[in-house]
């Protein structure tokens, strides 16, 4: 009895080690991916927070608080807020835009669905800042929409339609719109038809339906949506820096020059975690309301 | 030309002005002018297109020396990298005078050995008496220049001719105007304007500065470091603020103006890391490049002036006659008060930037 628990035991040890080691073989690309590229290089920008900028750029390692106060400077403050703004205005006409789109996709027939998602991911499989320049060669001062409307004579003299805060958000709608179409249509196509049959059935109008039935359930991927389209339009610097004539910045600009111009890693790594924080309480936010859906 | 324009992007910099040139930094040793230069090999760090294509190759045939160039996009990239403490394995570096002073100052660059230069002999005079580096002791300059009004003479009524013109423009170049984006270059219209030192430390004038900057920002178009001569040429813009080299004067109705209240000097320079194991091919290759036909590629291809007297006389002259920004004498640039480091001092100017760039 004692020799067959014993030797049941080792079975059972050894097979442990063998899952053990089978589970680290398995993961160990993945940990080492996350671990070289993601937690060394969070804990260096951590570590680069509590410390000073050198005379000539690069880091002193003097431990100071003084990153964290600059933060609350009303002039970095109002970069924040001014980015968050723009963020969630291109977000909410994302939201506007895309419902209706992934609402119609969803409703295709089978063959044509197909076409209309690969329609919504197409632009991503042309380079970004191509995208971004060819709306400039649209909207500047002797660009397409101005010589055509002039050439109409609807104007004497071209609008300025580049380089101010409405095209900011055009652009990053224009960029992200596919982030928020394709987890609306997930949640949408999901829906179960009979559902809303059965809500019309009881008499609901088709606005009454959509705002106690359909909304309701596609609501996880409303914030997955919103989300994906926040992110990236949140922490965007490219979009300002071109379609903003570099007349407004965004938080992304800040960090951007923190590192490249002022030298200033410290403050740079601050303001990167500051924006890190943000983006963790919108995700905890998003994975709250996905579990209570 | 507009290739090597567009990537050498941000090479310009300046030198130093009024504060004393900082002593060289402790004596290095001895250099051994008969070094087996085969023995050596050398690792530059410059902005892209800067240099002939070529280099690597043109080297090795004329010094026997291997050389690998690696590329750095900005002053300040290139700054972080031979700040950073680690070694960079770099002999030599090409970076804007007064971040070379920087360098100096933080102890980083070797002394010079001019009896290893000897064609330092071609330089300009002038080019020895840059503020920031007063004999050439820790760089020698590549290419040298100054900011002004780049203008069309087709779509303005008068011709551009003080700072205040871009800043508070005539009717007809109201949001057809742009600003440099760089941070000292943001400044110096608004600088100049005033009558205060490119350098200045004094917190009043940087606020006035900041004022004055604040009150021109709804006139213009924007704020463009890079594709300004573009904007102009499509009439998107009709004034930008430019660096010479960079204001495309061979276009007919299009020309640049040093403004009345004066402007800068801009130095772009080489230097050799005291971390350099290879100082004597790193000597070799500056005088090299030193070399009136080598130094006349960057004047010649990308347009900027170089501080090379035989190089600039041996200068195609109907290219010069086409661009007058390269008929500048080197007396009238050193009018242009030189950019210096300004150490801490130098976050006041970053601060002005994004105080600028994110008034609304």
């Amino acid at each position: 009895m004692t020799r067959s628990t014993t030797s049941g035991a080792s079975v059972r040890s050894r097979a442990r080690r063998s899952r053990a080691l089978g589970r680290l073989v398995f993961l160990g690309p993945g940990l080492t991916y996350l671990i070289v590229l993601l937690l060394i290089p969070l804990a260096l920008l951590i570590g680069f927070t509590v410390f000073r900028r050198g005379r000539f750029g690069g880091v002193v390692y003097e431990l100071t608080g003084e990153n964290f106060t600059r933060l609350l400077d009303p002039l970095y403050l109002d970069v924040v807020i001014g980015s968050l703004k723009l963020a969630a205005i291109a977000t909410l006409i994302a939201l506007l835009v895309g419902y209706p789109t992934a609402y119609l996709i969803a409703q295709l027939p089978r063959k044509w669905k197909t076409i209309a998602l690969v329609a919504v991911v197409l632009p991503f499989w042309t380079n970004f800042l191509v995208r971004i320049y060819a709306w400039i060669v649209l909207l500047s001062g002797p660009g397409l929409v101005n010589s055509t409307l002039m050439d109409l004579g609807l104007i004497d003299k071209p609008l300025e339609l580049l380089y101010n805060q409405g095209t900011i958000v055009t652009g990053l709608v224009y960029s992200y719109l596919p982030l928020m179409v394709l987890p609306l249509y997930a949640a949408i196509e999901k829906l179960d038809p009979q559902l809303r049959e059965a809500s019309a059935n009881l008499g609901a109008g088709p606005v009454r339906t959509f705002a106690s039935v359909t909304l309701p359930l596609t609501l996880p991927g409303v914030f997955t949506g919103c989300l994906f389209v926040f992110v990236p339009s949140f922490g965007n610097f490219i979009i300002p820096e071109l379609l903003g004539g570099g007349r407004s910045i965004m938080v992304g600009n800040l960090i951007r020059d923190q590192f490249l111009k002022a030298r200033d890693w410290p403050f740079g790594s601050t303001l990167a975690l500051a924006l890190l924080a943000v983006l963790i309480v919108l995700l905890l936010l998003q994975a709250w309301s996905a579990r209570r859906a | 030309m507009t290739a090597g324009l567009a990537l050498a992007v941000s090479a310009c910099g300046g030198g130093g002005a009024d504060t004393a040139a900082p002593a060289a930094s402790a004596s290095s040793a001895q250099l051994n002018p008969n070094a087996d230069l085969s023995k050596q090999s050398l690792t530059i760090s410059v902005w892209d297109g800067y240099t002939p294509k070529e280099l690597a190759a043109e080297v090795k045939d004329k010094l026997k020396t291997d050389l690998k160039v690696t590329l750095h996009d900005t002053n300040e990239a290139i700054m972080a990298k031979l700040t950073g403490g680690a070694d960079t394995g770099l002999d030599v570096a090409f970076v804007s005078g007064q971040y070379a002073q920087a360098l100096n100052e933080a102890g980083l660059l070797e002394p010079l050995h001019p009896e290893l230069i000897p064609n330092l002999a071609n330089l300009y005079p002038e080019a020895k008496e840059l503020s920031y580096d007063k004999g050439n002791v820790f760089s020698v300059p590549y290419t040298w220049g100054t900011t002004g009004i780049c203008y069309r003479t087709d779509l303005m009524k008068t011709a551009p001719t003080s700072w205040n013109d871009l800043l508070d423009p005539p009717a007809e170049a109201v949001k057809k105007v742009t600003m440099m984006t760089t941070e000292r270059w943001l400044a110096l219209p608004a600088i100049k304007a005033l009558g205060y030192s490119v350098n200045t430390k004094n917190d009043e004038e940087i606020a006035k500065v900041k004022a004055k900057l604040l009150e021109a920002k709804p006139k213009l178009l924007g704020y463009d470091d890079t594709t300004f001569g573009d904007k102009l040429k499509s009439g998107e813009a009709v004034m930008v603020e430019a660096w010479d080299g960079w204001c495309p004067t061979t276009e007919e109705n299009i020309k640049f103006a040093v403004p009345k209240e004066g402007s800068d000097l801009w130095v772009d320079t080489m230097v050799v890391l005291k971390s350099s194991k290879n100082k004597e091919a790193a000597h070799a290759f500056i005088n090299y490049i030193l070399d009136p036909k080598v130094h006349g590629w960057a004047a010649e291809n990308i347009l900027y002036k170089v501080p090379n007297k035989a190089a600039m006389d041996a200068m195609n002259p109907e290219l010069k006659a086409a661009n007058a920004p390269l008929q500048m004498s080197p007396s009238d640039l050193l009018k242009g008060e030189s950019i210096i480091d300004l150490g801490e001092d130098s976050l006041k100017f970053t601060k002005l930037a994004t105080e600028v760039a994110a008034q609304q």
